[in-house]
């Protein structure tokens, strides 16, 4: 068994495990001994000892109830030891393991639940995101494995897409949308600080800060511009509209996934960031990510 | 049994180190339960942090435990022992300054911990935050405890030991075990050290740790204080001696096995979350030894509860304790703690073990010393009255109130919808708590109350007194 180095440490174990509960019965049973007469003649009762002038202890019988709790406590532990894993590399008798327990219990729910999610599974997407049943299970699974991220919502974080407001970074149709959930994304955008100033970084800030028509300084829009498009447009595009295919974000829009303060557009310029939404496929299965994909849809598409 | 050989006594028993732990009992038990009331506070209205890094949860969380475990309850453990193994021995300290040594070194500890645990100086280890100069420390100050202890109970002058100081004898060796391999780490810097242990291996060790601080600390360090102040406020022998032996042997060899029973269903290997299980199982009835032990002994003089809240402090405590140790078994076996982990079932039982047991307990006895250490009736005994009724619907109250609470979340994380997914989003969880937190914090600041009406008692009754340092008697020749 790999929890154990060596045979050695199994029998180790073993043996300590067998030697403690016999010793426990033994201690038990060695000092159980001797009837009392309890009420008769209290004061004899007494051990004799006296400690600080009237500290004085009877030695009364052990409640035959107390003992009986501890011997059924003891053939409790005892014959689970038997069926369960516990004395060293043993693994008892029902052969239970955690693993096994998680497995059959998940293999179990596949079992009950797998049909409903599958029965779904070959409906068109768009037409599933006009059934209500369909767009019901898609939001009870959303909350289970989504919301974390994206908020219960689903208007998300910052740093986590509105998944509402109809504004796609890799596309909005439904069997995009089903991609990202099976697939993952990852969005990565360098940092430039090592290698644009941080002058120029600013003007190119105001130059992005231009497109959406916010507050910017004009001569440092205007000088930021041409270093936008040496740096920038080849992801963002000449315009800042941004490109789906790559996941590059509209910079031209007003929705700011990273915060929309001057500030933060100048950090995300300088140090980069890198987006990472999970692939679902193992985890989830298609089914599941199909009924996702059309809620996802649904809330914005209705 | 028969003296030894035993000098005309006129010797005194070192009190004022029992005084000193006796009063900081009381400070350190207003600090810690105010900054418990705090962070249950924090639980139902988030904004008290103040968005103050200082005063953020996560930071007083550790404050909260170390205050109340180590400042107040060790506080209250070095005053009793320090009072009952001289009283038991008949004989004084074997070093007032070793012993004056404990009191100002677990003060700095203590202190220390206040100032570096809202900084956010912290091993991330729960119930061991210190970091490791801290823990030298704490080292050297328990070593040092453990001179002065042993030593007087070596120079008694009864040739037989008495049952509370086996359990006080059984906790400061195993403290001292627990601790040392618990915070081996490796320093980076003076602030900040890295566990020896990696992966499951440190949780394991961490869990041995935390739960045997439960055991040795928590448990058989007050269970000492039940074996002498019920007895001694009863004026009743204590049941069984025999039961003491059984229950006290089984109880330390049991408990050391137990702190699997943290790491369930987790990478750690099932045969020794097994054992673990198991153990905390047969742990049942060594536990209800102890509790067996200390009502017993009320027998034939019960109606002395009508009269004497000093004794009701003790005997409720008892009662927790009783209740708690049937809880804990339960919620080690794996298909209960698969519903109570991680839940606030957790957090209602380890505080009807602390405010129930280890508080009442301490409590009770620091009434019970105070008079005799300061030569003064108590100032009230209506406020004790008080004291008790405020702070036993306290403790009922917050336990309650996490029952409900952690069941009811336990239930809702696993609430399935006829499609398979779950029911309930976290935030769903947290919001049908919320009024459960509510009540949780009344009662904790019910609880804080009884104590504050306590402090005012016990001010009362010191204010202007002339400390008083008992004789050493002759011991009994039985």
């Amino acid at each position: 068994m790999a929890d154990f180095t060596s045979p050695f440490w199994s029998i180790f174990i073993v043996v300590a495990t067998i030697v403690s509960l016999v010793a426990l019965v033994i201690l038990f049973a060695v000092f159980k001994g001797g009837k009392t007469s309890s009420g008769a003649a209290e004061e004899a009762d007494t051990t004799g000892h006296v400690w600080d002038e009237d500290l004085r202890e009877y030695n009364k019988p052990m409640p035959s109830w107390w003992l009986n709790l501890f011997y059924i406590t003891l053939v409790f532990s005892v014959i689970y030891l038997a069926l369960y894993p516990g004395l060293g590399a043993f693994g008892g008798i029902l052969g239970w393991s955690q693993i096994k327990q998680y497995e059959e219990e998940i293999q179990a729910a596949e079992d009950t639940y797998g049909p409903l999610f599958n029965r779904y599974l070959n409906e068109d997407l768009k037409t599933l995101a006009r059934n209500p049943e369909a767009v019901e299970v898609g939001r009870r699974l959303f909350s289970n494995y989504c919301s974390t991220c994206h908020g219960s919502d689903a208007r998300g974080a910052r740093g986590f897409p509105n998944l509402r407001d109809d504004d796609w970074l890799y596309g909005g149709d439904p069997e995009t949308i089903k991609t990202t959930i099976l697939k993952g994304r990852e969005g990565l955008m360098p940092g430039w600080k090592d290698i644009i100033s941080a002058q120029d970084i600013d003007d190119i800030t105001h130059h992005v800060l231009s497109l959406s028509d916010r507050l910017f300084d004009p001569a440092a829009a205007a000088r930021g511009g041409p270093i936008f498009q040496s740096y920038c447009a080849v992801c963002h595009g000449a315009d800042g509209a941004g490109n789906q295919t790559l996941g590059a974000p509209n910079l031209a829009d007003d929705i700011w996934l990273h915060g929309a303060s001057k500030q933060r557009i100048v950090q995300g310029i300088g140090n980069g960031f890198d987006n990472i939404m999970p692939p679902h496929e193992a985890f989830l299965g298609e089914a599941k990510s199909h009924l996702l994909a059309a809620y996802v849809y649904s809330l914005s598409a209705n | 049994m028969t003296a030894t050989n035993v000098p005309a006594t006129g010797e005194t028993y070192n009190y004022k180190v029992v005084r000193q732990f006796a009063v900081m009992t009381l400070v350190w038990a207003v600090v810690g339960m105010a900054v418990g009331v705090l962070i249950a506070a924090q639980m139902v209205w988030p904004a008290l942090n103040f968005d103050v890094p200082w005063l953020s949860f996560g930071r007083l969380r550790p404050l909260h435990t170390n205050a109340v475990i180590f400042a107040f309850g060790g506080s209250a453990l070095f005053a009793t022992s320090y009072y009952i193994v001289q009283r038991t021995c008949h004989v004084r300290l074997c070093s007032d300054g070793l012993a004056a040594f404990t009191f100002w070194g677990w003060q700095a500890v203590i202190v220390l911990a206040a100032i570096t645990l809202p900084l956010g100086i912290t091993t991330s280890k729960e119930y061991a935050e210190l970091e490791w100069p801290i823990d030298i420390l704490i080292t050297i100050v328990w070593v040092a405890y453990a001179l002065v202890f042993f030593g007087t109970l070596k120079r008694r002058r009864i040739k037989h030991i008495y049952v509370a100081n086996w359990f006080y004898a059984a906790f400061i060796v195993t403290i001292a075990v627990l601790h040392i391999f618990n915070s081996l780490a490796i320093p980076v810097s003076l602030t900040k050290s890295y566990s020896i242990y990696a992966g499951v291996q440190d949780a394991m060790v961490q869990w041995w740790y935390a739960h045997n601080a439960v055991g040795f600390f928590l448990t058989a360090g007050f269970l000492g204080m039940m074996y002498y102040f019920i007895p001694k406020q009863a004026n009743r022998p204590v049941y069984s001696y025999r039961l003491s032996i059984v229950h006290f042997w089984s109880l330390i060899f049991t408990y050391i096995w137990a702190g699997p029973h943290h790491l369930h269903y987790t990478a750690l290997p099932e045969w020794t979350q097994t054992l673990g299980m198991i153990m905390s199982i047969i742990l049942l009835a060594p536990s209800w030894g102890g509790m067996i032990n200390g009502i017993m002994t009320l027998s034939g003089a019960w109606h002395k509860l009508r009269t004497d809240p000093i004794l009701r402090f003790l005997i409720i405590a008892v009662s927790f304790y009783g209740m708690s140790t049937f809880e804990g078994p339960m919620m080690s076996i794996k298909t209960v703690n698969a519903l109570s982990h991680y839940t606030d079932w957790t957090i209602g039982h380890v505080h009807s073990g602390a405010l129930g047991w280890v508080a009442m307990i301490s409590l009770g006895a620091i009434y019970y010393l105070i008079p005799r250490l300061f030569g003064r009736e108590i100032y009230s005994v209506k406020l004790i009255e008080v004291h008790f009724w405020t702070s036993t619907i306290g403790v009922v109250l917050y336990i309650t109130a996490m029952w409900v609470a952690g069941i009811m979340q336990g239930l809702m994380w696993r609430a399935v919808n006829d499609d398979g997914t779950l029911t309930y989003n976290f935030v769903e969880t947290v919001q049908a708590m919320h009024p459960f937190y509510l009540i949780r914090f009344l009662g904790g600041a019910l609880f804080l109350l009884g104590v504050l009406v306590m402090v005012y008692n016990v001010c009362k009754t010191i204010a202007g007194a002339k400390p008083t340092d008992a004789p050493i008697p002759q011991p009994v020749h039985a």
